[in-house]
C-alpha cells in the first residue's frame, strides 16, 4: 500500500493529462471533500437549487394546483415588461431605491467610518455602536412611524405645527408624496451594517509604514493620503462592502411593508420585491413570481459585476 | 511605541484644524441622526400613559415608569398560547441553528482554505456569489423544495437553512486564509493527525474571533426572525412574532410596543458590546479579491 503511495506521488504533472491529474488529486484529496460535503449540500439544496428551479419555473404557467404546469415559453416575461403597469413602477421604484441607498449608505458606511478611525479606542467602541446599533435591532424602525406618526400626537407633526410651518398635521406615511423619501431616510437609518463594520476593520489593518512613507514622499493632506494611500489598501474591504450595500439596497421591502403597509398607499413605495410577493403568496402565479424573481435576480448580480469593476480602478 | 510614531506622523501630515472641525461637526450631526431614534423609543418605553398622549407631545420623559414593561407581560400572560412557549422556539431556533451552522461552516471553510483539491475555488466563488443577491429571490422556490421534503410546519425549515447561511462561511474562510499559518499545519499533519484532528484542535482554536463573530451574525438573524411563511402552526412561532402581535393591538398599547421594542434591541446590542472587538478582527480578513 505504501508503495503504491510512493509510486503516485512519484509520478510528475507532465505525465499525466489534466483529466489524470485532477483525477489523482481528488484521490489523495478524499477527505477534504468529506468536510465540505454537508455544508456544500445544504448549500446547493437551499440555495443554488431555487435559483435553477425559478429560472425553469418562469417558462411555465405553475400555480401550485395544476400539475404538470403548461410550458409557456417567454410568455411571462413579455407580460411582465410589456402588460405589467406596476411592475414598471415597481422596476422604477426599485431603481430609484437602489440608486439612493447603495451609494449613499455605502459613502456613509465610509465616512463615519473613516472619521473614526483616529479616535481613541475607547471612544471609536462607542460611537461604532452608536451607528451599528440601528441594523441590528430588528423592528426597531418601527419607532420612525411613531416619531411620524399622522395625527397631531406624532412628534414631527406635533413639532411643524408648533412652529407654524403647517397647520394640520400630515399622514406622513399614507401620503403618496412623502412615502419614498421617508422610506429611503429610514433604509439609510438601518443600513449601516456589515460593511460599515468591515470598513472599520479594513482601516485599522492598514500598516502605519505606509503613511509615514506617504508623507515623506509629499503627501500634504489627508484627502491625497485618503486617495493615494488609504483606499487603495482597502479596496478588498471596499469591494466587500459594495457587495454588501448592493444586496441591502434592492433587497429592502419589509421596512416598507412594516411602515406604510401592503400595498403601499399608490404603489408609491411598491418595489420588485413587493410584487414578487404579491404573486408567490397572495395570487399563487408561482411561473409569473418566479420571472420576477429571475429579473431581480440578473439586475443584482448585474449591478454588483457593474460595481466591482469601477471599483477595480480606485486609487489608480 | 507604535502609537507614539503615529502621533510623530499626524504632526508630519498637518491635519488642518479646519478639516478636524469639519468632520468633527458631521459626526455629531449623523450621529444625532443615528442616536435619537433610538433614544425616542427608549423613552417611549418609560412614559407614563398621560404623558404617552400628552399635547403637545414631548421628546423626552417626564416622570419615567416600567408600567409599560408591567403592561407587556400582563399582555403576554394572557395569550392563549403560554408565552414561554414562543421563548423556547426562539431560544431553541436560535441555539440549533447557530450550532449546526459553526460546526458545518467552519469545517467546509477549513478544508476550502487549507487543502488544496480541485473544485475549491469553484465552491467559494458559488459562495461568494450568493452573496450578491438577497434572499428574496430563493425564498419562493425554497418553499416547493420544503414542501417536497414535508418541513413546512416544522422548526426544520428555520434552522436547516441556517446551517448553511453564506456570510458565515464566507468571513470564516477568508478569516482562516490570514489567519491559520499553513507551517503549524503542516508539522500537525507529520505527526500524522488527521485532516479532521488537525482542524479541531490546531485550526478551529487559531480562529476564535471568527467563530464568535459567526455565533453572532447567525443568532442575530434567527433571534429577529418573524413569521416565516414556512411556520403556521401558533404554538411554533417565534417571540419576535408574538411581540409583533401585541403591538398590532393598535395605539391602546402604544407603550407595550415600545416596551416591546426595547426589549427585543437588548439582546443584539448587549451581544455586540461584548463582542465588538472580536467582531472587528473578523472583518478584517473580510475582504474580497477580484
Amino acid at each position: 500500500m505504501s508503495q503504491k503511495t510512493a509510486e503516485l506521488k512519484a509520478v510528475s504533472r507532465t505525465d499525466m493529462t489534466r483529466a489524470q491529474w485532477i483525477w489523482k488529486e481528488m484521490k489523495v484529496n478524499k477527505v477534504a471533500y468529506l468536510m465540505v460535503a454537508p455544508y456544500m449540500i445544504l448549500f446547493t439544496i437551499f440555495t443554488v437549487m431555487p435559483v435553477i428551479l425559478s429560472a425553469f419555473i418562469s417558462f411555465t404557467d405553475f400555480n401550485m394546483l395544476q400539475l404538470p404546469p403548461n410550458i409557456v415559453w417567454l410568455d411571462n416575461y413579455i407580460t411582465l415588461f410589456f402588460d405589467d403597469d406596476i411592475f414598471l413602477i415597481a422596476c422604477k421604484n426599485t431603481l430609484l431605491f437602489a440608486c439612493v441607498v447603495g451609494p449613499v449608505s455605502y459613502l456613509l458606511s465610509f465616512l463615519v467610518a473613516w472619521f473614526i478611525n483616529e479616535l481613541d479606542p475607547r471612544v471609536r467602541a462607542i460611537v461604532t455602536l452608536i451607528f451599528y446599533a440601528p441594523s441590528i435591532s430588528g423592528q426597531v424602525y418601527l419607532i420612525w412611524g411613531t416619531l411620524f406618526s399622522a395625527d397631531a400626537y406624532g412628534w414631527v407633526n406635533a413639532s411643524l405645527i408648533e412652529l407654524g410651518i403647517i397647520v394640520e398635521p400630515i399622514a406622513w406615511f399614507q401620503n403618496a408624496e412623502y412615502v419614498m423619501p421617508l422610506c429611503i431616510i429610514v433604509a439609510l437609518w438601518t443600513s449601516l451594517g456589515t460593511a460599515f463594520l468591515s470598513f472599520i476593520a479594513g482601516l485599522q489593518g492598514i500598516d502605519r509604514a505606509l503613511f509615514e512613507a506617504g508623507a515623506v514622499d509629499g503627501i500634504r493632506n489627508r484627502w491625497q493620503e485618503l486617495w493615494y494611500i488609504t483606499l487603495p489598501s482597502m479596496r478588498p474591504q471596499l469591494m466587500f462592502g459594495a457587495v454588501m450595500a448592493i444586496t441591502g439596497a434592492f433587497g429592502f421591502g419589509g421596512v416598507v411593508t412594516a411602515l406604510c403597509g401592503f400595498p403601499s398607499v399608490d404603489y408609491s413605495a411598491h418595489t420588485i420585491m413587493h410584487h414578487l410577493e404579491d404573486f408567490a403568496n397572495q395570487r399563487y402565479e408561482m411561473g409569473y413570481a418566479s420571472a420576477i424573481a429571475v429579473v431581480l435576480f440578473a439586475v443584482m448580480i448585474g449591478s454588483n459585476m457593474l460595481i466591482k469593476r469601477m471599483l477595480s480602478k480606485v486609487g489608480t | 511605541m507604535a502609537k507614539l510614531r503615529t502621533r510623530k506622523h499626524k504632526v508630519v501630515l498637518s491635519r488642518s484644524a479646519g478639516g478636524d472641525a469639519g468632520i468633527t461637526f458631521m459626526l455629531v450631526i449623523l450621529g444625532a441622526f443615528m442616536f435619537l431614534p433610538m433614544i425616542y423609543v427608549i423613552m417611549q418605553s418609560l412614559k407614563p400613559l398621560d404623558e404617552l398622549w400628552m399635547y403637545p407631545p414631548r421628546f423626552y420623559v417626564i416622570n419615567p415608569t416600567l408600567d409599560n414593561f408591567k403592561d407587556l407581560f400582563i399582555l403576554m400572560n394572557t395569550s392563549w398560547v403560554p408565552f414561554t412557549r414562543y421563548i423556547f422556539n426562539t431560544v431553541f431556533i436560535s441555539i440549533a441553528g447557530t450550532f449546526g451552522h459553526l460546526l458545518l461552516a467552519s469545517m467546509c471553510a477549513y478544508a476550502l482554505a487549507k487543502i488544496k483539491f480541485p473544485g475549491r475555488v469553484l465552491m467559494f466563488k458559488t459562495v461568494e456569489m450568493s452573496l450578491m443577491f438577497h434572499q428574496t429571490v430563493t425564498a419562493l422556490c425554497l418553499f416547493i423544495v420544503m414542501a417536497a421534503f414535508k418541513w413546512i410546519d416544522t422548526y426544520w425549515a428555520i434552522i436547516v437553512p441556517a446551517w448553511a447561511s453564506t456570510l458565515g462561511l464566507y468571513l470564516m474562510k477568508q478569516f482562516m486564509d490570514t489567519n491559520v499559518t499553513d507551517a503549524v499545519l503542516e508539522s500537525a499533519r507529520l505527526d500524522g493527525a488527521s485532516e479532521f484532528r488537525t482542524f479541531w484542535v490546531i485550526a478551529m482554536p487559531m480562529v476564535k474571533p471568527a467563530w464568535l463573530t459567526l455565533i453572532i451574525y447567525s443568532f442575530q438573524g434567527l433571534w429577529n426572525a418573524g413569521a416565516s411563511v414556512f411556520i403556521y402552526s401558533e404554538q411554533l412561532k417565534t417571540f419576535n412574532y408574538a411581540i409583533g402581535q401585541i403591538t398590532a393591538g393598535g395605539i391602546k398599547r402604544a407603550g407595550a410596543s415600545a416596551a416591546s421594542l426595547v426589549l427585543m434591541m437588548a439582546v443584539p446590542i448587549i451581544v455586540f458590546v461584548i463582542s465588538q472587538s472580536n467582531i472587528i478582527e473578523t472583518m478584517g480578513s473580510s475582504g474580497m479579491k477580484d
